[in-house]
């Protein structure tokens, strides 16, 4: 969150709509703790991550949703064998991030 | 939801004060957040005040610790029932590395030592050497003896933090360890040769130094990379200080081990 913070900040000046992603949780293995975060706007634009790069593209897509319908949700991403596109983790682990319109 | 709790909260981080933010993630209330620091009202709520006070007690519990997690409650607060999920985040200050000597060794360690999170103290007592223009990235440079500044600061440290002892002169590095030695610091190096490190456990021993004290000294200082220039030696002291945080006392390639190849999640090192 730490590291957010001059891009949030950048973008609530311009009155751009922002969502927050944490992970709040991780099974197994995982590149980033509980409390990794990562910030996206209405624009799309990113600041920030919450894995190795392996499901920040699905999080941005989530994010833009929190957005539209300003829902908050938990959304859990993990390792899928069998699907050779799914968008999950390479390492094995699964993560629970939870995503927020910045309303608060 | 309670305005303002974010800015509050970007401001309590910008200036390194404790703070932890509670958010319910799920069950009633999703979206709620209560804000606590030390000494503080909270500010927000979860959506009910015995929630509030239950989950301001545990937070304060997480940011001492430097944890981040989630919890389970009732709607009122009640242990052993799981009705609501609150993630505690807490956002601990940096943790703070002391560098005694100011030598080129510590240039380079100051470097990687800020890479890595923390706030950097630089300290000697020749005052030549221990000047802002020689050590632009560290956070404070202080003349003075290394045990008269542990003897100010050292009550406040704690397992999170770290001494590095660079000068390897016995007349500073004995009264600078027997000092780091009264610290909770988490890890305590002193670099020098071979040569210089049984010179100087001698000498701690004979300012009364115990054997556990002796084995809480990671001397000489770093892991053995190979290292040889101060940047490469700056590398082996960090990733020595990694290693003893996750309990890695036997280090080794991942490619000849085997299980958890992070560590557990506990206290950050870095900030986030």
């Amino acid at each position: 969150m730490r590291d957010l913070l001059d891009d949030i900040d950048t973008w609530r000046s311009e009155g751009v709509g922002v969502a927050i992603a944490r992970v709040v949780d991780l099974e197994g293995s995982g590149p980033r703790e509980p409390g990794a975060a990562m910030a996206v706007n209405e624009r799309g634009e990113v600041a920030g991550s919450v894995s190795g790069g392996c499901v920040e593209g699905a999080v941005v897509t989530e994010a833009l949703e929190v957005l539209r319908t300003g829902e908050r949700k938990v959304v859990s991403f993990g390792y899928s064998d069998d699907e050779a596109f799914a968008v999950g983790l390479t390492c094995g682990g699964t993560i629970h991030l939870y995503l927020e319109p910045l309303d608060w | 939801m309670s305005g303002g709790i974010y800015d509050r909260l970007a401001a309590a981080v910008r200036a390194e004060r404790p703070v932890a933010l509670a958010t319910v993630v799920s069950g009633p209330g999703t979206g709620g957040k209560l804000l606590v620091a030390p000494d503080e009202e909270p500010l927000g709520t979860l959506g009910n005040p015995d929630l509030d006070r239950v989950v301001a007690r545990d937070a304060l519990g997480e940011l001492a610790a430097g944890t981040t997690g989630i919890r389970h409650y009732g709607e009122r607060g009640e242990a052993r029932e799981a009705t609501v999920a609150v993630f505690i985040e807490s956002f601990a200050p940096p943790p703070r590395m002391f560098v005694f000597g100011a030598v080129d060794f510590t240039a380079a360690l100051v470097k990687v030592a800020k890479v890595l999170g923390y706030r950097v103290t630089v300290c000697d007592a020749r005052e030549v050497f221990a000047t802002r223009t020689r050590f632009p990235e560290a956070d404070e440079v202080v003349v003075d003896w290394p045990h008269r500044l542990l003897d100010r600061v050292g009550p406040t440290l704690t397992p999170r933090d770290v001494i590095c002892v660079l000068t390897h002169d016995a007349k500073f590095d004995v009264p600078a360890l027997s000092a780091a030695l009264r610290t909770e610091a988490g890890y305590i190096g002193a670099m020098g040769s071979r040569r210089t490190h049984a010179d100087r456990t001698r000498r701690l021993r004979e300012a009364g130094v115990d054997q556990a004290g002796l084995d809480r000294i990671r001397s000489p200082i770093g892991l053995d990379i190979g290292a040889r220039t101060p940047e490469e030696t700056a590398v082996s002291i960090c990733a020595e200080i990694i290693a003893d945080r996750n309990g890695r006392t036997d280090v080794r390639p991942l490619r000849t081990t085997e299980g958890p190849i992070h560590g557990p999640a506990g206290p950050a090192l870095t900030g986030r």
